[in-house]
């Protein structure tokens, strides 16, 4: 480097020199050399110096990728074995060793927000985004063009199926939610370690949907659910008629409930396949962090598309959706658009103050949260139940999902004054609507709207439903019209056939199928959101008027309250009681829920945060989706696709107090 | 950058057909079923030994080809099937990708499916009324179902589509070799359950509107002969002229011809592509149909082509010579064996080195590398080279001898003949149903059957070869001998006769079928379904900036062509064959279909 930049240097005597005889020649050939630079000064020329330092920083980066690309791809794991010692065998492995092969054909069924999206079609916007995927992998396009990402993402707000000339569809096939971002696994682990004992494409199968639409819509627009019927028949067909294992995440729970509904159910609205379908084709349902009963989280990304870490989507895709991508309307823009799908109405908690609690009562009254962190660190997890008593805590009202006011949440019921919002009027634009670039019903509220939501101060998962549909009218009708909350007294009714029933498991009945095993595997350890305390935000134009009151703090070292929302046991995302309440009671034995006496299993596993950084997301978490990577669950996973029965692997197993709070619920079984 | 590509086209903004189609008022009507032809699908490794650690669920083949740098030995095994069986080796299972992804892109950038899928998805078409027929090309027809279930996969998915799709019969469009595996499909489908997918005799008619054949190689490719002969053609066969420069002798070191024929080999399906029909479709010692057509390709592949105008079909430079080429001597030992009158040529009964080959001196510990050729003694190698000339008939008996093993496999699975009377059970087995000489088509009168292919381009149709130079250890001893240079008329270049065909596949195997084997109601056509042939000119693309082109004809790039694409979303919208134009025919192909004689 040095020794060209000197040679340069000493080229410019010899030229200077010359230019000096030139200037005694004629006219002609002093204008020929007059503009000539290297007349110039020896300045700080950037030729040199930048090129040069460009070219370093390349070279050192083209060597480093070259390095990269020449390690071994083991390189990491043998980092990671030198720091903590070998890893344990993949349950694959492991059980291969055992003699495990593969046996029953395995259908996945993803939860919300982890399947891919596709673009089939597009506005103008979209251009060169034929069949690249909009959601799921890098996220690129949030970045390069967000109001065309979020408008193509978006359904139609009337009928919540496709805008005109927009085609978003799912990806199929494993790849779809194998990986929901490079490097971030949700199906891929056991995908892989279902490999290990012989399972591949012909015996897995990914039944990828549409995760934005109502579940009947994906039948509707895509005849998602006839493919799974068709592919689960093939599945069967083709290898030996061994009935399938159904292993369905999250929202895909609630989905494939609808499904096994829907394929008995007679021709026009469902499957037409007979009531014996479900006997015939599936062995067992194993469903990972399951939303039974629904999950408080919606409440609040549906009200202020905010939760402890904006709602649903967030929770999976952390860093992706923040604030700056949208500049500072991003929670308006996310609220507009989630809005627009019907799906995250079917989390909206289910059975209203029966199961969720009334405005004294919940059935995990007096958990205690400071046991949750002490177990966190040392596993001893023998007796639970000790450490929650009765002195240490103080109540918590977790039946009162959304209280205004810290104080609000605390005091007991009469003491509370409750204005009902439900007659007020909602004149009086708050601003003008074309005023804002984005719009969202808010607006349509106007300030008496707003202040009358707060008035009522407290609400409890019955009053939730009334007070979504009056802040949020359009999509509640939407929603009504395909998803139910209650619970049924009679489920005879002939009305319950209608499909909007479907994916609630306190107005349908199993299928008629006693050889069928249902096993609820979820998480607990991690606390959990349960309930929230608001506030309303200092009126500014265009924005939500409401807001989870941040400074709102338990006190306590043991208080639950912390940021302005309550949290219970659970996996992150879904409380105990909404995943494990129909295995621990609705459907245990021969209950109305469950005619045929399906038997049910709990399995519960314990949450151990990764002991290093090296480990990644851990092999004994208990998080919502981190559980997919958990040793334990892709154990139990494979025994049963292998043949095992809940019995084989032990029953029951578990950690919780799921069973005490089960009993305190009185309902009708 | 492809958009800014399409616009500059020829100075003026040019619309995609799909795009151009939807303003005609096009809708996606009839379901659609793409079936990749060979090599042009991706597999992915499910199962492997250590040396391939960390590429599960990784494609081994297609995509960018990276692990045939890093382990290249790894890499040949992977893909390797078992020597006897043609399944799986123990401890390995590579399969095919699933899905729309498995072909639309083989490498990246280089297209298959992907333009047609595009300019579909413009009409309304999306995964639910869209499929791809993926299955494992390196297996032999039957085998994707015993291994994998492919054609039971198939059937249920096309019987889905119909269904869901409010009852519209699917527009079937395979390519390449896909075309064979689909003919022998429609028969497994219709055959009874424990060999076939039972799905009764009606089941073609009630589910399959059209299809729409690309590139078919109905009656075989003579380079699949010169690729299981001696791993070489004009660019060792298919699987270079797919991966250009992937598989260059420098990668695996020097042995690369005999690595590749080692793997290559072990694929049932490349037998599936040897010619079909023997001397009376293939021409014999002194005939062959393309007779008189010896055209100059060479010169004609020049811009000077760019003339898209119809009338001047007939008047390509083609010669009249006087002393035809023998195209029907498909592999010659010397120019001079490949031009002689045939009673001039020695006769040795081919027999006769079918019985000699047994090892004599069988040596495996000379180079690493081992082909069936090292069992070969070099006597009956001599012998071989003796006998001069060789035609489609005489092929198998040479193929035989010099890869027992591999054909032994194989005419398990296929079966290269004429049948005599296509009433005779042994027509039931499945060896059969792939070779459209030896099945009648299903009994479905509304289907149509189009042949869509690319026309002028030389492609290959016989080859003159030489003894290689015996080193110490013998190698392949077969060599194409690429100084044999014919003078301009004759077709002849670098040891290899060409014909009129799309670089892969002769116009005669091609269009033979669907110009008069199967035209109005033969005995392979009792039901007499329509069949439509559609020939697309090749034009090289006029600048680099255009790619592979919008015209072209070659084997794969005719994928992209504009007219071709065309055609197929007209009749996937609802079109019949008379409504798109019938036959457009460039070729000489109804002239070289009469002079064969084959009762119908």
């Amino acid at each position: 480097m040095s020794f060209l930049r000197r040679r340069k240097a000493t080229e410019r005597p010899h030229a200077e020199p010359h230019d000096i005889d030139t200037e005694t020649d004629d006219v002609h050939d002093k204008k020929k050399t007059k503009p000539r630079p290297k007349l110039r000064p020896k300045r700080w020329s950037c030729v040199d110096t930048c090129y040069w330092l460009i070219g370093c920083i390349f070279s050192a980066w083209w060597f480093l990728l070259f390095l990269f690309s020449a390690m071994p791809a083991s390189f990491p794991q043998y980092v990671t074995e030198a720091i903590t010692g070998p890893l344990p065998d993949p349950p694959g492995v492991k059980l291969k060793k055992e003699g495990l092969t593969a046996m029953h054909p395995v259908v996945f069924v993803p939860g919300i927000v982890t399947g891919g999206l596709e673009l089939w079609e597009g506005h103008q916007c979209a251009e060169g985004l034929f069949r690249k995927r909009l959601w799921g992998g890098t996220f690129g396009e949030l970045y390069k063009r967000p109001l065309c990402w979020a408008e193509h993402m978006s359904l139609d707000n009337e009928t919540g199926l496709d805008p005109s000339g927009i085609r978003v569809r799912p990806v199929s096939g494993l790849v779809a939610a194998d990986y929901f971002a490079p490097g971030y696994f949700v199906w891929a682990v056991l995908i892989a370690n279902l490999a290990r004992i012989g399972y591949e494409e012909k015996t897995m199968y990914m039944a990828a949907y549409d995760w934005r639409l109502s579940f009947q819509n994906t039948e509707v627009r895509d005849q998602t659910l006839s493919r799974i019927k068709s592919n689960i028949e093939l599945l069967v067909a083709t290898n030996g008629g061994n009935k399938v294992v159904v292993i369905p995440h999250s929202m895909g729970v609630l989905y494939f409930l609808h499904f096994m509904k829907w394929v008995e159910a007679p021709a026009p609205m469902g499957g037409g396949g007979g009531s014996d379908w479900c006997a015939k084709h599936i062995k067992a349902v194993m469903n990972i962090g399951a939303p039974f009963l629904g999950v408080p989280k919606a409440v609040a990304g549906l009200f202020s598309i905010e939760a402890k870490d904006i709602a649903v989507a967030r929770a999976f895709a952390p860093g992706v959706l923040d604030k700056d991508v949208f500049g500072l309307q991003t929670l308006r823009h996310m609220m507009r658009m989630t809005r627009t799908w019907d799906s995250t109405m079917s989390m909206i908690p289910k059975g209203g103050d029966t199961i969720w609690g009334s405005l004294d009562w919940s059935p995990e009254g007096y958990f205690n949260c400071s046991a949750k962190r002490l177990k966190n660190n040392d596993i001893n997890t023998a007796d639970k139940n000790g450490n929650g008593s009765l002195e240490s805590t103080k109540r918590v009202n977790y039946g009162r999902i959304i209280s205004f006011g810290k104080d609000i949440a605390e005091i007991h019921s009469h003491e509370i004054e409750r204005v009902d919002f439900r007659g007020a009027a909602k004149g009086n634009n708050l601003t003008n609507a074309t005023k804002c670039d984005v719009w969202t019903e808010y607006q349509e509220m106007g300030i008496e709207g707003v202040k009358s939501v707060a008035d009522y101060k407290v609400y409890t998962a019955g009053s939730i439903l009334d007070l979504l549909r009056y802040v949020a009218p359009k999509l509640m009708a939407r929603g009504d019209a395909h998803f139910s909350y209650g619970i049924a007294d009679n489920l005879d009714d002939p009305k319950y056939d209608h499909y909007k029933y479907w994916s609630n498991p306190l107005e349908t009945k199993l299928p008629n199928a006693p050889d069928m095993e249902i096993y609820t595997m979820y998480g607990v350890g991690v606390p959990t959101e349960r309930a929230y305390v608001y506030k309303l935000t200092p009126a500014a134009e265009c924005y939500i008027p409401f807001q989870i009151d941040t400074s709102a703090e338990g006190g306590s070292e043991g208080s639950c309250l912390k940021g302005g929302v309550f949290s219970v046991d659970g996996d992150e995302t879904v409380p105990v009681l909404s995943s494990g309440f129909m295995c621990a009671k609705g459907w245990r034995g021969k209950t109305r829920f469950n005619p045929s006496g399906i038997r049910t299993y709990i399995r519960e596993y314990d949450h151990a945060p990764p002991a290093n950084l090296l480990e990644g997301r851990g092999t004994q978490s208990g998080a919502h989706v981190d559980i997919m990577g958990n040793f334990a669950l892709i154990e139990d996973i494979i025994r049963v696709a292998a043949g095992a029965t809940g019995e084989d692997l032990g029953g029951d197993r578990v950690y919780s107090d799921i069973f005490k709070w089960s009993e305190k619920i009185n309902l009708q079984l | 950058m492809k958009c800014w590509r399409r616009r500059r086209t020829r100075g003026r903004v040019l619309e995609s057909p799909g795009t151009r189609l939807k303003h005609e008022g096009l809708t996606a009507l009839h379901p659609v079923v793409l079936v990749p032809g060979i090599v042009t699908g991706g597999l992915e490794l499910w199962e492997g030994r250590p040396c391939s650690e960390g590429l599960f669920r990784k494609r081994l083949w297609g995509g960018s080809f990276a692990e045939i740098f890093k382990r290249p030995m790894c890499w040949l095994e992977h893909l390797s099937l078992h020597n006897e069986t043609g399944l799986d080796p123990p401890g390995i299972r590579v399969r095919a990708v699933p899905g729309l992804v498995a072909a639309d892109y083989f490498a990246p950038g280089y297209f298959v499916w992907a333009v047609l899928i595009e300019n579909l998805a413009k009409i309304g078409y999306e995964g639910k009324n869209l499929h791809m027929a993926a299955y494992d090309w390196r297996l032999s027809f039957q085998n994707t179902e015993i291994r994998d279930q492919a054609l039971s996969r198939l059937k249920s998915k096309i019987e889905l589509m119909y269904v869901t799709n409010g009852y519209k019969k699917v527009v079937v469009v395979p390519h390449s070799m896909g075309v064979i595996y689909f003919l022998h499909f429609l028969k497994w489908v219709e055959s009874p359950p424990p060999m076939g997918g039972g799905g009764g005799p009606g089941w073609c008619a009630k589910h399959i509107k059209a299809i729409m054949n690309i590139g078919p190689a109905f009656l075989g490719v003579p380079k699949a002969v010169s690729n299981i002969f001696s791993a070489e053609s004009k660019e060792v066969a298919f699987i270079r002229a797919m991966a250009p420069s992937v598989l260059d002798s420098e990668i695996l070191g020097l042995q690369t011809l005999e690595h590749l024929m080692r793997v290559s080999r072990t694929w049932d399906s490349t037998i599936s592509l040897l010619p079909k029909g023997g001397e009376t479709i293939w021409g014999n010692l002194d005939w062959s149909p393309e007779d008189g057509h010896g055209c100059d390709f060479v010169k004609k592949g020049q811009p000077s082509m760019s003339d898209n105008n119809l009338n001047s079909s007939n008047g390509r430079s083609c010669f009249q010579v006087k002393d035809p080429v023998k195209y029907g001597r498909m592999i010659s030992f010397g120019k001079a064996a490949s031009q002689l009158p045939s009673s001039q040529l020695p006769t040795h009964d081919s027999k006769e080195f079918l019985h000699t080959s047994a090892s004599t001196n069988f040596n495996s510990s000379c180079g690493e590398v081992w082909t069936e050729y090292d069992e070969m003694s070099r006597e009956s190698i001599r012998k071989i080279s003796e006998n001069k000339a060789y035609t489609a008939r005489t092929l198998f008996d040479l193929l035989r001898s010099v890869a027992p093993k591999m054909m032994r496999r194989a005419e398990n699975h296929f079966s290269h003949g004429i049948s005599e009377n296509l009433d005779d059970p042994k027509y039931a087995h499945y060896k059969y149903w792939s070779n459209p000489l030896e099945t009648k088509l299903p009994d479905a009168p509304d289907m149509e059957i189009y042949c869509l292919y690319g026309v002028g381009i030389p492609t290959e149709r016989a080859y003159v070869y030489k003894l290689a130079p015996s080193d110490k250890c013998k190698n392949i001893p077969f060599r194409i001998d690429s100084s044999a240079d014919g003078d301009a008329g004759s077709g002849l270049k670098s040891g290899v006769y060409f014909v009129d065909g799309d670089e892969s596949v002769p116009v005669l195997s091609a269009g033979f079928m669907c110009a008069k084997g199967w035209r109005g109601r033969t005995r392979f056509n009792p039901s007499g379904m329509a069949t439509y042939i559609r020939e697309y000119r090749h034009k090289r693309p006029a600048s680099l900036l255009e790619g592979r082109g919008t015209e072209s004809g070659a084997h794969v790039d005719i994928m992209g062509n504009v007219a071709l694409i065309e055609d197929i979303l007209r009749v996937a919208a609802g079109a019949t064959g008379a409504e798109i134009g019938g036959d457009r025919i460039y070729s000489d192909i109804i002239r070289m279909s009469e002079r064969i004689n084959l009762r119908i």
